[in-house]
């Protein structure tokens, strides 16, 4: 028995030294659901613009990286209990989040946008093209207010836990009607299907989905940032703290931040937000 | 453990509890005529009506209920002919499409508990009844069924149980039964397992009455020897 202990503690340590010695070594959680920031091709291969992003940044840092699938609904659980070390799923830094998890700088914006079917009544609102929740002002009030006329009655869709559900939820637009879905694919299924008369997601969830199923979904209303939106999109990482392992959260935090200057600097966030989304959302 | 938490959430899950029993109490309703009304089907000697009512239970028995749910709720809306229909004011809700679901479910469960009670009622009995000069029909509302009803009890508590668990997929098509409130929770406090232990109490909770009701009952209805 003694023996036994013996070797697994020696198994142990070794393990504990080489991997001290070697690169580190992370898992990055994403959701594999949430085209064009993170999908999967035909045979299940994580894709997009965050599975590309996290290789270059995870060079840059010479960190050995293993991406891995998460449900969106489990995702922040899943980090706190150390399934895996980073998250990049599109997720907007919010207030609320970072209650629970530390994030790293913003590496890409995400619009946020609500959608119809062609031939909806919501068509050609009159509202400005983007309104920012964090300035205020009379443009944005007046926008809210069109909004929460046009909404009224309306069953408005939108994916769990997402900052969509939040700005929904927040009275910033009355009391609405919001459904909630686990996927992004079922919110765009019911769209289309007739049983919301709106959805609400990152603009570009939608576009991707019409060019890819041929389906008249558009664009309606005014792209929104700020507020209950968020500050960009950032890697989600367990709050440190003072034992070994808050202590090398606190080291891929700052590895993190490191990579993503310098992924900056060097075009590489520029050049894949071009590829994946059609435009520069690099921030 | 956030026993804060746990004690916040018991109220708001307690509400939701009345969705899962309305989900529960209205599949079981239908499923239970739906079930008496193949398992009959089940009986007659008509070799197509037989393989109809066989065919019907095999399909609903052999897929999951998930799948099932999947079907009516996504599937079917996808069909654009459909919702040009009038089905497309059931099939839009999703409260329908999951009682739908869940009925055809337990029905087909229902069907085979009921058949084999048919079954295993002994042909004795059946004359004894004939021998009196009771008509068939009579033999079957008064003698056939009744003893059905109560073979089938135990077996019929654990499709009862199974169904109350099975409500649980109903938070996939966005209702807000206990699971669904119980995940809408965690989307925003991040702790799932305080929510859902409370939420498995409920349920567990549930699981005590509705067998409880049926082991009274299955004594109360019991052969005298």
């Amino acid at each position: 028995m003694n023996i036994f202990k013996k070797t697994i503690l020696t198994v142990l340590a070794s393990l504990f030294i080489i991997g001290n010695v070697s690169a580190e070594k992370i898992k990055i959680g994403t959701e594999g659901a949430y085209p064009p920031w993170n999908s999967k091709d035909a045979s299940g291969n994580l894709i997009g613009f965050e599975v590309e992003l996290a290789k270059e940044l995870c060079a840059i840092m010479k960190y050995e990286c293993t991406i891995v699938e998460q449900d969106w609904d489990g995702m922040i659980p899943a980090l706190v209990m150390r399934k895996f070390d980073a998250i990049m799923a599109g997720m907007s830094i919010t207030a609320e989040r970072q209650k629970t998890i530390t994030f790293s700088q913003g590496y890409a914006d995400e619009v946020a946008s609500l959608a119809v079917m062609k031939g909806s009544s919501l068509e050609g609102m009159d509202t400005p093209e983007g309104i920012n929740l964090s300035l205020g002002g009379s443009d944005v009030k007046k926008a809210l207010k069109t909004l929460t006329g046009a909404l009224a009655g309306k069953t408005v869709c939108t994916q769990t836990g997402t900052i969509h559900q939040n700005f929904l939820e927040s009275g910033d637009v009355g009391s609405v009607n919001v459904r909630t879905y686990k996927t992004q694919d079922e919110v765009n299924l019911d769209l289309t299907s007739g049983r919301c008369d709106v959805a609400l997601a990152a603009a570009v969830a939608f576009t991707d989905y019409a060019d890819k199923s041929g389906k008249p979904v558009v664009l309606v209303g005014p792209t929104f940032s700020g507020g209950a939106f968020g500050n960009g999109v950032g890697v989600g990482i367990r709050q440190a703290s003072d034992s070994a392992i808050g202590k090398r959260d606190a080291k891929i935090l700052k590895d993190f931040n490191k990579a993503i200057n310098k992924a900056r600097k060097q075009g590489i966030i520029s050049k894949l937000a071009i590829k994946h989304f059609g435009f520069d959302a690099s921030m | 453990m956030d026993f804060e938490l746990m004690i916040t959430s018991f109220p708001k899950l307690l509400g939701a509890t009345v969705v899962t029993l309305k989900l529960l109490s209205a599949s079981l309703f239908f499923g239970l005529f739906l079930g008496l009304f193949f398992a009959i089907l089940r009986l007659n000697k008509n070799i197509f009506i037989n393989k109809f009512a066989y065919g019907y239970s095999y399909i609903f028995r052999g897929t999951p209920l998930l799948v099932q749910i999947f079907i009516i709720y996504f599937g079917l809306g996808q069909i654009e002919y459909l919702r040009t229909t009038f089905l497309w004011v059931i099939l839009k809700e999703p409260y329908w499409c999951a009682i739908i679901a869940f009925t055809l479910n337990t029905g087909a469960y229902t069907s085979e508990i009921l058949r084999s009670a048919f079954q295993t009622i002994k042909p004795g009995i059946i004359e004894a009844g004939k021998s009196l000069g009771i008509s068939n029909k009579i033999i079957f509302y008064k003698i056939q069924i009744p003893i059905a009803i109560r073979q089938s009890l135990p077996a019929y508590g654990n499709e009862i149980i199974l169904m109350m668990k099975g409500t649980s997929l109903a938070s996939t098509v966005t209702l807000m039964d206990l699971t669904g409130v119980a995940k809408y929770i965690i989307s925003t406090t991040f702790k799932p397992i305080e929510v859902f232990i409370v939420a498995g109490g409920i349920y567990l909770f549930m699981t005590f009455i509705i067998h409880n009701v049926i082991k009274y009952l299955e004594k109360k209805y019991s052969f005298q020897q």
